[in-house]
């Protein structure tokens, strides 16, 4: 049942009546330039020393997280890798927390001791931020086992890369999951390329939304550039796992417009590429254009958005550097939990 | 003034690049993610993209420019239409943070050591063995089914996963009759996908529930060792103590009989290595049963590493309904006064046949039964040392990097004045384990060994 899926927005036709209402588009508009400029001010804070490490930027991906999230419930769970900041402001975590952990200080999701890979919330039903390739896929099993376990009509969303989407443990999990029919939605995020490695040139399935064909689990292509898109194939993989029928696939076809890392000099593919997905496929826009046309909303109420979303970014980058450094006493907390 | 453009770092170790190219020049108008301009450093060509709208006002430092410090001004920016651009650059501390990392660095030596750790050793000061009251002979098969099974009927939230320990009633018949009680969503079959099942009990455990992941022997816990360091247990410091991982993690540890190299590996100091992890190993049923209810009450994800060859031995265990030990505390298992014998699971039995043998010769030897690999009861060891002044160390496993070794070095650390004689460790040998008869029995410890061992620290 996969649906050919150009990373187009044009996909649907101008006639066609949009799923999607005004308020519910204004929101995913507001969320995915969230996501956006948070990025970038991390990026830019990167760029000045204030965040170490590994720093995974989400430009470019916005919609997937964005139109997944709107599927979900409160104590649905999310699980996904170390491209986890979109994901974390997506199930509404605080900017604030979640760049201050960028910046390694105590006012961080973490206290200091993540980083960019490692921030949890139970609260949002966001269990990480891994930062071992696949991992989070069995891990996330794990959580839709839980709902099962429990009976609680839950499911849990494990989001993963292309790259990733070859790792044993992605199979065993499949499998582990069409066997016990688990609550699970499995996110396949192909950005086309698995850090420098195109995704032709690692995996040598080309519709990886069946790569659960062999336990039935059914899967979807959906272009992931188009938030709406997202949202209706995320309805149908919530409406399948919780009736009850077990595990949904869904492969994104998305783009990152950064590199892999902060790192990375992209030297494996053009800024020609790059450049046309950011002008013809870009998910903001995209929604921004569709506001104006097909909704008649204003620039001015544009504005209100985008000045929101700058101030909360501002206050997430000014606290991350107000907020001191865990202090040494936190290098012993939190290694065992003490006994009760 | 608007905003300043500063040059960014592309890794954590970048302090400096070269300016290879301008995309923009100045008047150009320019918004978040435009590209602007090229860096090369020794690694890498990155584009520097624009994170605030505006106009450039100027760029200070030319194209071609080389060893341009990060964070030194580019080029400058006016407000844009926003204003907030340039307040971006306003709220940033003018204090390089990489000069305090560097700060650090040099002087961080000394700095740590102030940090003192909270002795990783550190086990309960728990009071002496509390007597339980009757007994009775189980084997430590039955302890282990009988500790799963009890804690399984007060907390619905633990339930047992594993090859074949449903139908098949347990590879080694340690869940026989837990299908039966509890029925097939509390004791299920696993799949032979150790890496699959192993994370999916963790993210499981993530939630709350309190899975025991049963191996059908610790040689297959090395397909899932990724989810068991990396995830559980380190989660709990990476989140910075919001996310626990409440997980047993069991099965047979170490040599069984004849099965070859890779059947018969001890993973004691693979485990008792990694902070975030609770490891024991118990000998007898007693140790069986109490050691396995503790780690499965206990909030932390617990490696118990049993051993094959026991499962049939029997033991007076206690009958108490609440039997329990504390995880962390050694036992005396004999006492004496001339040298101090450590051991962990069967080596404890070994450590007992010496002991006799010892006796008889005039030699009195007191044995330590481990039962907790991490934390190591160091204080019970190091009490038994400032009497005998002696200590031989017993274990399956190879030496290097192993339990003895690190026994013996919380000995010299704790109370090296009172050793009359170097420690010695009684060892399985540093190979992969032979499969012929002969050869196996030659790998592993031997009862002489340990003997002459006590003889040689005690000089007789």
């Amino acid at each position: 049942m996969a649906q050919a899926a150009e990373t187009s927005p044009k996909r649907r036709g101008k006639a066609k009546e949009p799923s999607i209402g005004r308020e519910d588009l204004l929101k995913a508009y507001r969320d995915m330039l969230l996501i956006r400029r948070f990025e970038e001010k991390a990026g830019q804070l990167y760029g000045m020393g204030l965040i170490g490490g590994f720093c995974h930027l989400y430009i470019g991906q916005e919609a997937v997280v964005v139109g997944m999230q709107m599927c979900l419930k409160p104590g649905d769970q999310v699980i996904t890798s170390y491209r986890d900041h979109g994901h974390m402001l997506a199930t509404g975590m605080e900017a604030r927390g979640v760049m201050a952990e960028l910046t390694g200080r105590i006012g961080g999701y973490s206290k200091g001791k993540g980083g960019s890979m490692h921030m949890f919330s139970r609260e949002k039903g966001f269990y990480g931020g891994h930062g071992i390739v696949g991992a989070q896929v069995s891990l996330g099993a794990g959580l839709a086992f839980a709902n099962w376990y429990r009976e609680d009509g839950r499911v849990a969303v494990a989001y993963f890369g292309e790259g990733a989407s070859n790792q044993g443990q992605v199979y065993e999990s499949l499998n582990l999951s069409a066997l016990f029919k688990l609550p699970c939605i499995f996110i396949i995020e192909n950005n086309k390329y698995g850090m420098g490695t195109s995704v032709e040139r690692a995996s040598a399935s080309r519709d990886l939304s069946q790569n659960g064909a062999a336990w039935g689990i059914p899967g979807e292509q959906v272009n992931g550039m188009d938030v709406i898109a997202v949202r209706e194939a995320g309805e149908r993989a919530v409406a399948h796992c919780r009736a009850g029928k077990g595990p949904y696939l869904l492969e994104m076809k998305t783009y990152r417009y950064r590199g892999h890392s902060m790192s990375d000099p992209a030297k494996y593919r053009t800024r020609e590429e790059v450049q046309k997905m950011r002008e013809t496929s870009d998910c903001i826009e995209t929604a921004r254009k569709m506001l104006v046309d097909q909704f008649a909303v204003t620039e001015a109420e544009l504005k209100v958005i985008d000045d929101e979303v700058k101030a909360i970014v501002q206050d997430s980058a000014d606290f991350a550097q107000q907020s001191p450094e865990p202090p040494e006493s936190e290098l012993w907390t939190d290694v065992l939990v003490e006994a009760r | 003034m608007g905003a300043v453009i500063l040059m960014p770092a592309l890794s954590p170790t970048m302090t400096e690049g070269k300016l290879a190219r301008w995309l923009k020049k100045e008047g150009d108008a320019v918004k978040s993610g435009d590209v602007i301009a090229e860096i090369e450093t020794d690694k890498a060509t990155m584009e520097v993209e624009a994170v605030d709208e505006g106009t450039i006002t100027r760029i200070v430092v030319p194209e071609g420019t080389e060893g341009v410090q990060v964070n030194s001004p580019i080029a400058e920016l006016d407000g844009g239409a926003g204003g907030a651009a340039a307040q971006t650059m306003h709220g940033i501390t003018n204090k390089n943070p990489r000069e305090n990392e560097k700060m650090i660095a040099e002087t961080g030596t000394a700095q740590r050591t102030e940090v003192h750790a909270p002795a990783t050793a550190k086990a309960p000061a728990a009071p002496a063995e509390k007597d339980w009251g009757p007994t009775a002979s189980i084997t430590v098969r039955e302890a282990l089914r009988d500790a799963m099974a009890a804690e399984m009927r007060a907390d619905k939230d633990v339930f047992l996963i594993g090859e074949e320990v449903a139908q098949y009633q347990g590879a080694y018949k340690i869940s026989q009759g837990l299908l039966d009680e509890f029925g097939p969503k509390r004791v299920m079959d696993m799949p032979i996908t150790e890496h699959g099942f192993t994370g999916m009990a963790v993210g499981a455990a993530f939630t709350g529930l309190k899975p025991i992941v049963e191996f059908m022997t610790f040689n297959f816990s090395m397909q899932a060792i990724d989810q068991i360091i990396n995830s559980a247990a380190k989660t709990l410091y990476m989140s910075g103590g919001q996310l626990g991982c409440q997980i047993v993690f069991r099965g047979p540890n170490g040599a069984a009989s004849r099965v070859a190299a890779q059947h018969s590996q001890c993973y004691a100091s693979w485990y008792a290595h990694c902070p975030g992890l609770k490891v024991v190993a118990p000998w007898s049923a007693a140790d069986a049963k109490g050691l396995l209810r503790a780690a499965i009450r206990d909030p932390n994800p617990v490696i118990v590493l049993e051993n094959e060859i026991m499962y049939g031995h029997s033991f007076e265990c206690p009958t108490d309904p609440d039997f329990i030990l504390p995880i962390g505390k050694a036992k005396v298992e004999r006492a004496g006064t001339d040298v101090t014998i450590v051991a962990f699971s069967i080596m404890v039995g070994l450590a007992m046949q010496a002991a006799e043998k010892l006796a008889e010769q005039g030699i009195s030897a007191e044995v330590i039964n481990l039962r907790s690999l991490r934390p190591l009861d160091t204080e019970t060891i190091a009490n038994s040392v400032r009497k005998t002044n002696r200590l031989v160390t017993v274990e399956e496993g190879w030496p290097y990097a192993g339990i003895g070794a690190e026994v013996a070095m919380q000995i010299m650390e704790t109370c090296f004045d009172h050793l009359d004689a170097p420690p010695v460790r009684v060892h399985g040998l540093d190979i992969p384990m032979p499969y012929a008869a002969n050869l196996e029995k030659l790998a592993l410890p031997r009862l002489e060994q340990v003997v002459d061992a006590a003889k040689s620290v005690t000089y007789k």
